[in-house]
């Protein structure tokens, strides 16, 4: 076993337990936990090691291992944490709860997206404790008309069974099923109807999330159906099919799309990597001079590319380096190396090399389509 | 999942699984000094279904105050990606025939680190959808056979599409190449680019020519005397 698989095997082990040990306690030493619904909390009990071991193996990866760090480090740099908490905030709300950057994309795609988003998101936060044995609901003794919710072997609340309350707490997964199926219908669509969409899908990455989520929803409706209206028709067969799907879901968890949930909140150090880059020392490009990129991003490059064993570093030029040279130069001296090559061929003649220093190329249009698409792409190729 | 690549370095972006195989005889053939800088080629990568209105083609003035060249660069395909490896997201994914694919959407965290890694110069980064775009041979069209979109327009053919045969019969004097030097690192790549037929060597060396002034414009002069349509 390499040292990455041990690391990651003992934090998959470790939380794993540490759940185990939390459903114990949190159930009263199982005195809440519901036995019908063991299959669930093995499966998630699966999911939590898969998850972990596949977390704790990206993670060593060495640029993920790099901006992981750095990643804290900046978030914690004095001076910035009161900022970075503000930021922290406004960025939870506008990118994750709010999708904002996924209605940039497409406003359609960002419905879809916080559809299916909040439906799981829903189910997600009734059903954990639900199963886990952490919430359950019990009658009041001497009011009957109310119900007690009790969190952790903790009364919290109570509420009368004929209200607002209760019907929206006890139909909560109807709700959620609505939301995710509305999404999958909207994204199924788009995948269905969009070429480009269609040449890079693939089954197991995408339609494969879109139709387990679909099913858990579908058979969820239908064990409400069974029991609301026709008198619990069928409800064991669609009782199991239910669990079959949810399982399968889980199950899933750690290999497929569903892994972005838990990869995707690195945005957030990202954002306050680029936020102090920006505010601190830039990168010059070592060929035409001007700043493309934060000093920070470039060295930690160097680092990460030397690990992955790249060897771009030129010695015996003013360069050291080919992270120093900006992209733009980049493009430019591919073209300067292929045109000497047929010096003399094509009647190519290099322009006199003065002392005047190598002038920044420059983008042939700036409009139509080619100009920068952001902020950052101004500045790492319109400075 | 992952495995180990020849450098020894943790390689989770290769991937075998592919739906439509671009087809093996047709490859890309690029030819920089040819590039008249019409831009037909921004306009029709912009019109691409997979990033629509935005081009993924990265066309400049080499040096626009002293000479008319100009240098259109799409993504080269490298073998050992730099930006597939440095991405801390598995986002950039290589398909079993060597296309190495723009950034995958639900993954891709914004971080910009393949846009200043990748040896080209060819990653873009869309702030506002927190997303990096790139070209990726038109994977729709090239799939199926088609010509990627630039290549099927350029008037100069500097971004050329086809067989080796055609290419070695309209380019005579021409002959392709994918091997680049970057300092002490050698990339070998699946587009090609065009070095004279009796070229001492198969290498691109690019960081040597990084202090060489732009090429004047007598470059062009006897470029069309290689007709394009010539056999
Ligand atoms: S040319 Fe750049 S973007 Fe294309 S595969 Fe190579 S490193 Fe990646
Ligand atoms: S910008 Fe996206 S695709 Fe590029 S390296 Fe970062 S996460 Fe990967």
């Amino acid at each position: 076993m390499t040292r990455e698989v041990s690391i990651a095997t003992s934090w998959g082990v470790g939380l794993t337990l540490a759940l185990g040990a939390l459903i114990v306690a949190g159930s009263r030493n199982l005195a809440h936990f519901d036995a019908a619904l063991v299959a669930y909390t093995f499966s998630i009990l699966f999911a939590t090691f898969g998850l972990t071991y596949r977390y704790a193996m990206w993670l060593q990866r060495p640029p993920t291992a790099v901006y992981w760090r750095r990643g804290w480090q900046v978030f914690f740099r004095s001076g910035w944490r009161l900022r970075n908490a503000g930021t922290w905030f406004r960025r939870l709300v506008s990118e994750f709860l709010a999708n904002r950057f996924i209605f940039q994309r497409n406003r359609l795609r960002g419905i879809t997206h916080l559809l299916i988003m909040w439906g799981c998101l829903i189910a997600v936060a009734i059903t954990f404790p639900l199963v886990f044995g952490w919430l359950h609901f019990q009658p009041v003794a001497g009011d009957l008309s109310l119900y007690e919710a009790v969190i952790f072997g903790f009364p919290v609340f109570r509420f009368p069974h004929e209200s607002a309350v209760a019907f929206f707490l006890f139909h909560g997964l109807v709700w959620a099923s609505f939301l995710v199926i509305a999404g999958v219908m909207l994204a199924m669509r788009r995948r269905m109807r969009e070429e480009g969409a269609a040449a890079l899908q693939r089954f197991a990455e995408d339609f494969m999330p879109l139709i387990l989520l679909f099913a858990v929803s579908l058979t969820g409706l239908m064990l409400t159906a069974s029991y609301t209206w026709m008198k619990g028709y069928g409800y064991t067969f669609i009782a199991i099919l239910h669990a079959i799907t949810v399982i399968g879901t889980f199950l899933w968890l750690p290999f497929g799309k569903f892994f972005h949930i838990f990869q995707r909140p690195a945005q957030m150090g990202v954002g306050f990597y680029k936020d102090v880059g920006r505010a601190e020392a830039k990168a010059c490009c070592r060929g035409c001079g001007h700043a493309f990129t934060s000093r920070m991003h470039v060295e930690d490059l160097m680092e990460v590319e030397r690990k992955l064993g790249y060897r771009y570093e030129i010695p015996g030029t003013e360069a050291e380096h080919y992270q120093w040279i900006c992209p733009s130069c980049r493009r430019a001296s591919l073209a300067i190396a292929q045109g000497l090559l047929w010096r003399g061929r094509r009647g190519g003649v290099p322009l006199e090399a003065d002392a005047r220093a190598i002038s920044m190329p420059v983008r042939v249009n700036r409009g139509m389509g080619e100009g920068p698409l952001g902020v950052e792409d101004a500045e790492n190729f319109y400075p | 999942m992952a495995r180990r690549n020849t450098r020894g370095s943790l390689n989770p972006n290769s991937e075998s699984v592919l739906l439509m195989p671009v087809p093996d005889n047709l490859e890309f053939f690029i030819d920089p000094s040819r590039c008249i800088g019409c831009q037909a080629c921004i306009q029709a990568c912009s019109e691409c279904d997979t990033h629509k209105g935005q081009s993924m083609i990265q066309l400049d003035w080499v040096d626009r105050a002293q000479s008319t060249q100009t240098v259109p660069v799409v993504c080269m395909h490298c073998e050992s990606p730099t930006c597939a490896e440095v991405c801390p997201a598995d986002a950039i994914k290589r398909t079993g025939d060597g296309v190495v694919q723009t950034a995958r959407k639900p993954r891709c965290i914004a971080c910009n680190n393949c846009v200043l890694a990748c040896p080209f110069g060819v990653p873009k980064m869309n702030t506002g959808m927190n997303l990096m775009m790139k070209c990726d041979m038109c994977y729709d069209r090239a799939s199926v056979g088609l010509k990627p979109m630039c290549a099927s327009v350029c008037p100069s053919q500097a971004l050329a599409f086809g067989t080796r045969e055609e290419m070695a019969r309209l380019r005579p004097s021409a002959r392709p190449a994918n091997t680049f030097q970057f300092g002490a690192q050698t990339i070998r790549t699946k587009v090609n680019i065009m070095i004279p037929r009796d070229s001492p060597t198969d290498i691109v060396d690019v960081t040597s020519s990084m202090y060489e002034p732009a090429l004047g414009c007598e470059l062009l002069d006897g470029l069309f005397a290689e007709s394009l349509y010539e056999g």
